[in-house]
């Protein structure tokens, strides 16, 4: 019997696990995927808002400015790269001038700081390749970006640090009440948990309604993005957004913490929990989008595109807490933008809610701070060096677009949780998510995932299950023949 | 008689070369532009032949194959036969280029040999 | 700091025949950085045949083809550091290299040859619609995972892109036992050399579908299927000439693209349309005693051309290295005209000129009974006659030194195709 079963490794689930991570309690992360952050918390803008957007006294606008609020100490604790680069909503319109103005009043009522507007001049200083025929905008130093995996992995290995157990590979498909504790049924057998937390992005109104008659009901609302190389990441140095319509904030332009330049996202409502496949017309949207905001944008240095499912709740409201029916069982749903935003205060809220219900009490020994992977192109000559002589992996090369190290492979896989798969690879390293998006680095990362996890080659995936990158070897009825000048082994 | 359709590969223009045959005979060639063309149709429609490249396992090397080639080509028709005989042979590190891999593969009378040299694994 | 007469970025074909012209040439101090294990690049998972008919008159597959260089750079005891990466070079030729054994170090050098060749161009830049998932290979990771690595990509196969690499890898993974079911190239001329639609596709039964497109990829973990679309003639699917193919593998051969993040980052004047630095003549950048050459310079479709190339990127770097090439001076432009993509060099001091100059070219389409032409300052200065002209074949014409000289006041030489 385990305390707390989280259902869910994305930034919220995570993010509830660390703060469940600081009570004395036996929390297990049940996922459904081979690794954290495979869900919505991989595929969104990788923006901090700063929370003017959310209705007025909603638990939304809350969430979002506390949850800003504490980026940068958790950035810091958690050794994650987060920066507040300012957003900048546009008007183009004289006659949509009171919608903008309108966003100014309800980000000062939210209690966001600092907001301004900005006249057509001011903002084209700030941004100068803003499209012609600007009418207005509004300046939010507040709004950031940071980087989704690395937040969710930090989270993710501090919680594992602090006693969290993390189990992947494992779909919960059914919960039962049993008196005071819940039955997951899973693929691999049965857990049995005190409380579950319900933290399942695009699946959690199935989970929901599982266990409670207040049934809620989520839409994938699917939103697709281009990724443009390092050349074109100071296109733009704060996140543009158009005034947002009614299905979300419209498509936007932003530099991305790691220096590329993203555009996205439309907003299609579609039927299918796992349809994150870009389509024709959602990628010529988000161009056609894009240039509406930004002029110039080079849209021939696109190195991949995406998408992503926003757990869209029929209400576009956070669904935190007990359902009056199902005591014990604390959603967390309908988390989409800002939901990366107010994954710290979601946190918080959730663990603050079982605190209190399980009575825990805080541990002694909690470890507050994490380090990342050390990145060694942030290093100075001699320290990486140093480093390469206690550790010679840190000076082969492995990805040439991002210039990952096999040091740095290495520690994404010992790590717990660790990576199992190029894309886990890719998360923690950035290995493959250059220009050349894995061509080069492809059979390396797969080289030394088999040596370090040693399995077979085929058993190598690109993103778990049955993604498998290779389908054996190509000799396979070798042997018959022995030919050359070794003797054999 | 059989007509039998070619592309030409002997520089970019890539002529369209029809060779007529009557049994093994060829009773004409058209549309080709130049001898070598005429030359090239001539060959590959009464004695196809091919190198073939590939690679072979290898036991012990610093490298899982070794890559290789028949000697000379073999006729278009052993190009299978000769794979099987390829897949279903083992090398054993160390390799220099040009050592004899297989010898008369696939009965053509052509040896494979070793492109490339493999070295021996220094550690298991 | 060591010091170099010359330093090689890159061992591929192009750095090698560099190296080896440049000690015969009498540099005594070269040094080539590779980034992989050993030297050779690209060539030593070229194990097909065809390489060397120009530079040896025989064939060779790419491994021969690169021990042939390797055996030379050795006789002339030219070091070679492996597992090398370059990090950085900066304008006063000082170049940051890492490996494990000395970790990050740097060397100064008097000339410096980019030899870096190129890289292959991914899903992404293309913005095919559809999933991610696994089994989607750009041709030339593939041709590394099957020849060198021994592994299966899969079994059943699509490739996007008549590049050669994709022809190539069309006939290596049938010979290996998978099904390749098509090869669809976009535009509605073939990307690759004639030979290789013969012996790589024809030979095998593989069709080759001209002016089609993928615009679909299906499959959430491994791949399973493609959707083909027939592309008008500005490349857009036309709606209702879809076809779906069950597949595991999609292999993309859609153009390769000069590695120059090294080159720009030092300030290497670049050519929007090769993608590769501007060189004059002597195949030196605007950067003086920087020279590139190989597929870092333009995309080659033959490597014999590469080692011609180098050859002389590496005399003239040591003729810069030891000060008896002259500075260059009057820069003439060389203007790809109509019907021309571009041309390398891209500008000429007629004074520094061999005597005999090749330049190397691309046709913007197929041309037939063509006429190409050169003009210096708008008059005909040489014409020839082409049967066949296409963007996929590169092009050569020579310039003679003396004629050039006799042109007095030249300002700019201008290659077009005229069509007859």
């Amino acid at each position: 019997m385990i305390d707390i079963g989280i259902i869910g490794a994305g930034v919220i689930g995570c993010a509830i696990a660390r703060e469940l991570s600081r009570y004395e309690c036996r929390v297990c992360v049940i996922e459904k995927c081979e690794d954290v952050c495979c869900g919505t918390s991989k595929a969104n803008s990788a923006i901090i808002h700063a929370g003017y957007d959310a209705p007025a006294g909603s638990l939304m606008a809350r969430l979002n400015v506390e949850g800003n609020k504490r980026m940068d100490a958790l950035s810091r604790e958690l050794d994650f790269p987060f920066r507040r680069n300012g957003s900048l909503v546009i008007c183009r319109e004289e006659k949509e001038m009171s919608a903008l103005r309108a966003l100014y009043e309800r980000g000062i009522g939210n209690g966001v700081k600092g907001l301004r507007l900005l006249s057509p001049m001011e903002a084209l200083e700030r941004e100068p390749n803003l499209q012609e025929g600007l009418a207005g905008a509004l300046y939010a130093p507040t709004g950031g970006i940071v980087c989704p995996f690395l937040m969710t992995i930090a989270l993710a290995e501090n919680a594992a640090a602090n006693g969290v157990e993390f189990r992947f590979d494992t779909e919960v498909t059914g919960i039962d009440r049993a008196g005071d504790f819940y039955r997951l049924e899973t693929q691999r057998g049965i857990v049995e948990s005190r409380f579950v937390v319900n933290a399942a992005g695009v699946y959690a109104d199935l989970l929901h309604n599982m266990v409670s008659k207040e049934s809620i009901h989520i839409t994938p609302r699917k939103g697709e993005y281009c990724l443009l190389d390092h050349s074109a990441g100071d296109h733009v140095s704060h996140t543009i957004f158009m005034l947002p319509g009614r299905l979300g904030k419209g498509v936007l332009v932003t530099p991305t913490i790691h220096g590329n330049l993203l555009i996205g996202p439309t907003a299609a409502d579609i039927p299918d929990r796992a349809g994150t496949n870009t389509t024709g017309e959602g990628l010529k949207e988000v161009m056609e989008k894009a240039a509406v905001s930004v002029k110039g944008v080079p849209f021939d240095q696109v190195i991949t595109s995406f998408a992503g499912l926003r757990a869209h709740e029929d209400g576009h409201a956070f669904v935190i807490g007990e359902p009056e029916d199902a005591p014990g069982f604390v959603d967390a749903a309908g988390i989409e933008s800002p939901g990366l935003s107010s994954a710290p205060a979601i946190g918080a809220m959730v663990a603050d809610i079982v605190r209190e219900r399980l009575s825990l009490r805080e541990k002694s020994d909690f470890v507050a701070c994490r380090r990342g992977i050390i990145n060694p192109a942030g290093l100075g000559m001699e320290e990486r060096n140093q480093l390469i002589r206690e550790n010679p992996a840190y000076g082969t090369i492995i990805c040439r677009c991002e210039g990952v190290t096999e040091g740095e492979i290495v520690e994404a896989i010992r790590r717990a949780p660790g990576a199992r798969s190029l894309d886990g690879i890719k998360r923690r390293t950035r290995a493959g998510m250059g220009r050349c998006q894995s061509g080069f680095c492809g059979p390396g990362v797969m080289e030394i995932l088999r040596r370090e996890l040693s399995v077979p080659a085929e058993e190598i995936t690109k993103a778990g299950g049955g993604s498998a990158i290779v389908t054996g070897r190509t000799k396979r009825n070798g042997g018959m023949h022995k030919t050359g000048k070794g003797e054999g082994l | 008689m059989e007509k039998r359709e070619l592309t030409c590969i002997c520089c970019p223009m890539g002529c369209s070369v029809t060779a007529t045959m009557d049994g093994g005979e060829i009773v004409e060639i058209i549309g080709h532009s130049c001898q070598r063309g005429k030359d090239y149709a001539a060959g590959e429609v009464t004695h196809p032949t091919r190198v073939v490249t590939s690679t072979v396992s290898v036991e012990g090397g610093r490298d899982p194959v070794i890559s290789v080639k028949t000697r000379e080509a073999i006729p278009k028709e052993k190009i299978f036969d000769c794979m099987r005989a390829i897949n279903a042979t083992t090398a054993y590190a160390p390799v220099e280029a040009g050592d004899i891999l297989l010898e008369n593969v696939a009965g053509t009378g052509v040896d494979v040999i070793a492109t490339k040299a493999v070295v021996k694994r220094l550690y298991t | 700091m060591r010091e170099y007469d010359i330093v090689i970025v890159g061992g591929g074909p192009a750095g090698l025949a560099a190296a080896v012209s440049a000690k015969k040439a009498g540099a005594e101090r070269v040094l080539i950085l590779e980034r992989d294990q050993e030297a050779g690049g690209i060539l030593n998972q070229c194990i097909h045949n065809g390489f060397g008919l120009h530079t040896f008159r025989e064939e060779l597959t790419g491994p021969e083809y690169a021990m042939r260089f390797l055996s030379m750079a050795k006789e002339l005891r030219i070091p070679c550091e492996t597992d090398t990466m370059v990090m950085g070079i900066d304008r006063d030729k000082v170049v940051t290299a890492m490996n494990r054994r000395q970790g990050m170090f740097r060397v100064r050098a008097r000339a410096i040859i980019l030899a870096m060749g190129c890289r292959e161009r991914a899903r992404g830049a293309l913005n095919i619609p559809g999933y991610r998932p696994a089994g989607i290979f750009s041709a030339g990771t593939a041709q590394r995972l099957v020849n060198r690595e021994g592994y299966m990509p899969g079994r059943e196969v699509v490739i996007l892109g008549s590049g050669d690499i994709g022809l190539i890898m069309a006939r290596r993974m049938t010979l290996e036992g998978a099904r390749v079911h098509v090869v669809a190239e976009r535009l509605p001329y073939c990307g690759g050399l004639q030979r290789n639609v013969v012996q790589c596709l024809y030979d095998y039964g593989i069709p080759l579908r001209l002016s089609h497109t993928v615009v679909d990829i299906r499959g959430r973990e491994r791949l399973e299927g493609v959707t083909l679309s027939r592309v008008d003639e500005w490349g857009r699917p036309v709606p209702g000439m879809e076809e779906d193919y069950a597949c595991d593998t999609l292999l993309l051969s859609v153009g390769l693209i000069p590695e120059n993040e090294l080159s720009r980052s030092m300030g290497v004047e670049m050519d929007p349309v090769t993608s590769g630095p501007v060189v004059n003549e002597s195949l030196e950048t605007n950067i003086p005693g920087v020279f590139a050459c190989g597929n870092v310079l333009h995309v080659h479709d033959l490597v014999d051309y590469v080692s011609e190339e180098a050859t002389r990127a590496g005399e003239n770097a040591a003729g810069f290295a030891s000060g008896v090439l002259p500075g260059a001076e009057n820069m003439v432009p060389l203007i790809a005209g109509r019907g021309v993509r571009y041309c390398v060099p891209g500008r000429i001091d007629v004074k520094r000129m061999a005597q005999e100059l090749p330049v190397r070219f691309r046709a913007d389409r197929i041309y037939r009974e063509a006429l190409l032409t050169v003009r210096c300052d708008g008059r005909l200065f040489l014409r020839k006659k082409k049967r066949i002209m296409k963007p996929g074949e590169m092009e050569e014409i020579f310039l003679r030194r003396e004629e050039l000289c006799a042109q007095s006041g030249l300002r700019g030489i201008t290659i077009a195709v005229e069509e007859e």
